[in-house]
This record gives structure tokens, sequence and C-alpha cells, in this order.
């Protein structure tokens, strides 16, 4: 990915200050949670669902190899055309290339994440190519040049009054203040383009190995558009968006609409199989799949975190969780947010230029709970915690490295002797005075623990703590 | 109790948090336990289970301090036959780093997990062992307030404990209960996490606060020290008179002549 090294504290700390995206980030996750944990129960083996697709895609991904040469047969049979990329530069390169070569002028692209991951508008605007978004939150977010917020509601750090702005400024329309009358200059700008465009760029929310379908669920009708009205189509898909069989697909897309929106369907789900056959009325004339890697199969290969390309996009562990709540999808630096993003951003990127992202949780699991394929969040996160942790070994790379290293050293030595134990016990007792106020509790402590007492009390360390008192208490109870 | 053959013994697994800041938690819950007729001892040789290291990605540290944990109590559960031994931990979340990550902790090494599987069929939260062990929910406790209660992560989620308080503390005497909004929503604690993004935890613990605040209760009990300790430290700086208090405080408590 070409996105910078995260810095996730300095990133949060900004969210947390601005007030307007706090309110946004409540009122959207408590409506998709809301929605999502409505829409679960009204499937009374919603469990048994969700065991059924983690079960699914624990084949598949184990099975990769296997179901992507199939898909890609498939494909080809359909009259496609297969792309394997290596790497974010390489996917670019190749859609880059198809388009050049055929005198593209003008790009429509529907909402895909991965094309986020590879920042793909970058390079046709460096190739001075013309991209438009057409899903209205991605639209939004290109016009203001900024990345999405939330994998499926890219724009939801945005204001009406945000967009009613951006849009006087960027399309030179009146300040309008309803939404529908928003949602008019984007439907009535982006239809000209659908019309004009030579080339239409999706992604895919699925891809199926034994019939080379695509699967793209949708509400707003632009991504039929992007893939049916220009002359070539482009498909960026991620490895791991296989599954094998097309029977599969009414189990994923229920449960897909269900974590997502909380919807029993999306309004639009598209079938995609190559290009348009000689009997079709429309559709466009060339079909490309480029299948992504940037770092998957690295993924793959790791037993403990393999479960990370499990993920279908759904954004409900973003929804469900307490620390996205606060600080919102910018917080996380990459393409993806919220605990997908924690634990796929590391691992994508490497994890020297994430690494402050595994410990962006509390390890509460909310997104365990929710996740429908189950992906054992806190699990991935401490094995990735310990991967941070190990490939710091030989060099401590800043001042709090340091400080963390040699507080869990000290740790280590006091709790592996009793004696030592008691006596840091009774040090800390009479140590802590200076610190001490009338109600018992600790105030104003030094780094790092002013990191708690800046807006928190901290309990003292008791005069007598429970070992010393357990002798008095036998001697009581006998 | 009903029907057993052998006499229950419990011994008690006392977090480094509750043995040096809240003893009196510690106290509390022996009280409970010996009221119930249940024999307590203490092994004053534990210090800690090893989840602070764990959880930072330490996990070579924290497997030291795991392994000393292990043989402590293993060797504890088999010193009477006769007895039905159990290790009793007033915390979710201590509890469920024995009985959930140790396994992780020490996948590879076989001989171990041995031992984690034995000391871990016999550990309990202490709510959990109340209700489901000792079939108890009324323990003949006596307090006058509005009680709502924090459910801690670790004992929801990982350990999926979500009736046994509620039901210890709606049997408590002079109790009212009531539910507050977001109840099952982290505080912000998450060990290390509260000092690693001391702002997001704070913006976290504001929210639970206010759920707090709102649920009109004027004492809110939990089942971990580490959540309790998130909780009072923000109430206390903010002069808030809302009491804090652990499930097992609350159920020690014998009306205005008790404690």
């Amino acid at each position: 990915m070409g996105f910078e090294e995260v810095r996730f504290e300095k990133n949060s700390d900004k969210a947390i200050q601005n007030k307007p995206l706090q309110k946004a980030l409540v009122n959207v996750t408590d409506r998709f949670r809301t929605a999502r944990n409505k829409a679960s129960k009204e499937v009374s083996d919603w469990e048994e669902l969700r065991s059924a697709a983690r079960e699914i895609k624990k084949n598949t991904i184990a099975n990769l190899d296997k179901y992507l040469i199939m898909l890609e047969e498939k494909v080809i049979k359909a009259g496609g055309i297969v792309h394997w990329a290596k790497d974010a530069h390489e996917a670019s390169q190749i859609i880059v290339k198809i388009a050049n070569d055929r005198g593209v002028k003008l790009v429509v692209k529907s909402k895909s994440m991965a094309t986020e991951e590879i920042e793909l508008n970058s390079s046709f605007e460096d190739a001075g190519i013309k991209v438009v978004e057409t899903d209205l939150g991605e639209y939004i977010i290109q016009l203001a040049g900024e990345h999405p917020s939330h994998i499926i509601a890219p724009a939801i750090h945005k204001t009406k009054d945000d967009i009613s702005a951006l849009f006087s400024e960027k399309l030179g329309v009146p300040h309008y203040e309803k939404p529908e009358e928003l949602t008019k200059v984007a439907r009535e700008r982006l239809r000209s383009e659908f019309l004009n465009a030579e080339m239409g760029v999706s992604g895919a929310n699925f891809a199926v190995a034994e019939t080379g379908t695509i699967v793209i669920v949708e509400n707003e009708g632009n991504a039929r558009l992007t893939t049916t009205v220009p002359k070539i189509h482009v498909a960026l898909v991620g490895i791991e968006k296989l599954i094998p069989k097309y029977e599969d697909l009414s189990l994923f897309l229920s449960i897909l609409a269900r974590s997502a929106t909380g919807q029993k369907s999306s309004t639009y789900v598209s079938f995609i199989t190559g290009p348009k056959s000689p009997t079709d009325v429309d559709g466009p004339e060339e079909f490309h799949l480029v299948l992504l890697d940037n770092g998957r199969s690295g993924i793959l290969a790791s037993e403990e975190t393999r479960e990370s390309l499990y993920c279908i996009r759904c954004g409900a562990c973003l929804n469900i969780c307490p620390v996205y709540r606060h600080v919102g999808g910018h917080s996380y630096g990459g393409a993806y947010s919220g605990p997908i993003g924690a634990i796929i951003t590391p691992q994508l990127m490497g994890i020297d230029k994430a690494s402050e992202l595994p410990f962006a949780s509390s390890l509460c699991g909310a997104c365990h709970d929710v996740c429908p394929v189950k992906i054992d969040f806190p699990k991935v996160l401490l094995e990735l915690r310990k991967n941070v942790i190990e490939s710091k070994k030989l060099g401590i790379n800043s001042g709090k490295d340091l400080i963390e290293k040699l507080g869990i050293r000290f740790w280590r030595f006091t709790v592996e002797y009793e004696s030592i134990y008691k006596i840091t016990n009774k040090l800390s007792y009479y140590l802590q005075i200076p610190w001490k106020r009338s109600n018992g509790k600790l105030n104003a402590l030094p780094y790092p623990f002013s990191r708690w007492t800046d807006k928190r009390d901290f309990p003292s360390v008791a005069k007598k703590t429970f070992r010393e008192r357990w002798k008095e208490i036998k001697a009581e109870t006998g | 109790m009903t029907n057993r053959t052998r006499p229950i013994k419990v011994y008690i697994f006392i977090t480094c948090l509750v043995d040096t800041f809240f003893p009196e938690v510690g106290e509390s819950m022996v009280k409970v336990l010996n009221d119930l007729g249940v024999e307590v001892d203490f092994i004053e040789e534990q210090t800690c289970c090893g989840q602070p290291a764990f959880n930072s990605g330490y996990q070579n540290d924290a497997r030291v301090v795991a392994q000393r944990f292990l043989s402590i109590f293993e060797k504890a559960l088999n010193n009477d036959p006769n007895k039905e031994t159990y290790i009793i931990c007033p915390s979710g979340s201590c509890t469920s780093m024995v009985k959930v990550f140790y396994e992780e902790l020490f996948k590879n090494s076989p001989e171990t997990l041995k031992k984690v599987a034995r000391v871990k069929e016999s550990t309990y939260e202490f709510s959990e062992f109340l209700v489901k062990v000792l079939n108890r929910v009324d323990v003949g406790a006596e307090y006058n307030g509005v009680i709502t209660y924090h459910d801690s992560c670790h004992l929801l989620r990982e350990l999926r404990v979500k009736d046994s308080p509620r039901e210890l503390i709606k049997s408590v005497r002079g109790v009212e209960f009531r539910e507050m909004e977001m109840h099952d929503a982290c505080c912000g604690f998450g060990g290390t996490f509260s000092i690693k993004f001391p702002n997001v935890s704070v913006s976290m613990l504001d929210e639970k606060i206010e759920c707090i605040v709102n649920s009109g209760a004027d004492t809110v009990v939990s089942a971990d020290m580490g959540c309790s300790m998130n909780i009072e430290g923000a109430l206390s700086r903010r002069k808030i008179p809302i009491k804090v208090m652990h499930l097992a405080q609350l159920l020690a408590s014998r009306g205005k002549n008790g404690i």
C-alpha cells in the first residue's frame, strides 16, 4: 500500500477533538448496529449460518490455490481476461495499461475497498485519465480529496452541511439544505459520466470459482451501471474474495446484507460472468478480472492469523467497536478501519508500518461476537501484538518502547518471586505518599502513569495487602 | 449445597489488583464464601496470572509467570482428594486468562496444556461459582440502594457470564436494580490500552459514565476491578457521588448493622 506509516494515537487524538465527527459516528454506528441486531434476530438459525459461513471460508482459504485456478479457467471460458497482480503497484499498472491501450479518457468507478487499498484513483490521475466515483459516499469523498472512513459508508464523517458546502465549492451549485437536493445534484452529474465513460471499474463482494462469476451488492444501482454501460469492465478483486460454489451465495448474500445494513437483501445484486455474450442486448464488450494479492498470500502463510482473510467486508465490526465509535475510520491510516483494519492493515502494509494498530483495541471482543464469519479478533490481535514485540527485539524503536520493556521486565521480576512482590508493594505504599490526596486516591503521577492520572484518579496501594490481611482473617474465622 | 458426596474446598485466586489496591474485595469474597459454609484457603505464593504481559505482546514473559501460576494451583488441587476443590477468582478478566487464553499461550507445549486443562476445569469466576456450582442466588445480603451493573468484557464475552451477577444483585434485600444503556460496552480500560491511548480510553469512559449517571443508580457494581478502578477514577475525579462496588462487596453487605 502506498499509505504512510499509521500514527494511530496522533490520528485518534485529533478525531476525538472533532465534535461533529463524534456525533456523526455515534449516530451512524448506532443506526447500523440496531439494524444489524434486528436483522440477525429475524433468522432463527443465525448462529448456524455464521458457523457454516466460517467453515466455507476456512476451506476456501485453505485451498485457495485450487480455487483460484478454477476461477481463472471459468472466467477465460466465459470470454473474460484474467490478470494476476502481486502488489498494489502492479495492479494499478495493469488497470491503467488496459485503459491507455484502448485510449480511455474517462473511467467510472463503483465502490471498491480494493481500489482504495491500491490507491487506483491517483494512478489514473497520474496517467491523465479522468476517474469518477459513482457511489454517493465515494463521490463525496473524492470531491473532498479524502479516504473513506467506513467500509460500507465511506463518507460518514461528513455532515449534511459539510456536503452542501463541498458541492457548492466544487460543483458551483447553490448551498442546498435538503439531502434530496444534494443527491439530485450528484445524480445528474453522474448520469452524464456514465454515458460518456469508456471504462467501468468495480470491485466484487464475491468471486465464485465454479462458474467464474463475480457478485456485486449495492443499494444505489451505480455498480450495475458501472459494469454494464461502458464498453470495458475491469473488476479488481482480492484473492480472498473467493467462494467455491454458486449455491454458497444464498448464505453469504444473506449474512452480508444483514450484517452490513440490516437488510434482508441488498437492493441490487449483480452477477457477472464474463463480458456480454452475443445474445445479450447490454453489457461490456471486454471483461477483465484483476486478482490482487498485495500481501494476502503472506497472511495465508500465517496459520495464526489466516482467518483475517475470511472477512466479507460487512463493516459490522466497525459498528459495534467502542474504539471505532470514538476515533472514526481515518485514525486507522490505511484503507480499512475498525477491528478489521487493526488486523489486516499491519499484515498488508508490514507490521513496522502499522505497529500501533494491533494495540488499538481494548480486546473487548464485541467484534468477534458480531462477525458473520466469526473472526476471532482478540486472538489475532494478541498474535499480532506478539509479532510487534518480537519484531522490535533487536532494537528498541523509541523511548516509549524502552520504558515499556523495562516496565514489563520489572513486573516479571516482582511477580516471579513472592518476596520481591511483597517488598515492591511495601515500597510502593511509601513511595506513593507525595501523590496521595485526602480522598485516598493518587493524582498527577509522573510519566507514564500520568497518562492515567491526567483525567482519572488512580487507586492507592493498600496499607495492608490482601495477603497481609489473610493471616488475620484466618485467625478470626479459624 | 445439595447432594454432594464430598465437601467443597475453595482456593481463592486473588488478582494482583485486588491484593495490592483492593484487599477489601478479597475479604468480602472470603466472607461470602465462609457464610455459605465453604472452606476457603489462600496460597500465599501466588502473585499474578501473567495477563499484563500477554496482552501487551510479551508472551515469553507471560509464559514464565503463567507457568508459575499453574504449578502453584495444580499442586493445590491435588492436596485434598477427599474434597471437591475449586479455584475461585473475583475477576472475569483474570479468570478468562486462565480458562481461555492459557491454551493460546501454551499451544506449543502439550505437557503444559495438560496442566492447563486440569486447572481450567476447576477455575470459576466468583459469581458463576455461586450460581452455577453452589446454586445460590440469595446469599443473605442486604443493601439499601439503587444499583446498576457494568458487564466487564471478558466476563461477558470470553466466559459468557451475563445472568449470574444480575441474579445475585437482584436477590440482595433492599436493592433496586436498574439496567443502564450500553451495559455491555467496554468502559475503556483494556489493561495497558488505558495508558497507551489515554484519550481514546477516556473518551470511551466518558460514554460509560454518562450511561451510569443516566441510569439513576447510586451504586455501580462490577465483577472486575480493572473496570471498577477506571470507572471509579473518573467518578472521583469529577466528584460524581456514585459508589463503585465489586459484586463481592455487595454480597458481603448485611444492611445497616453489617459492613
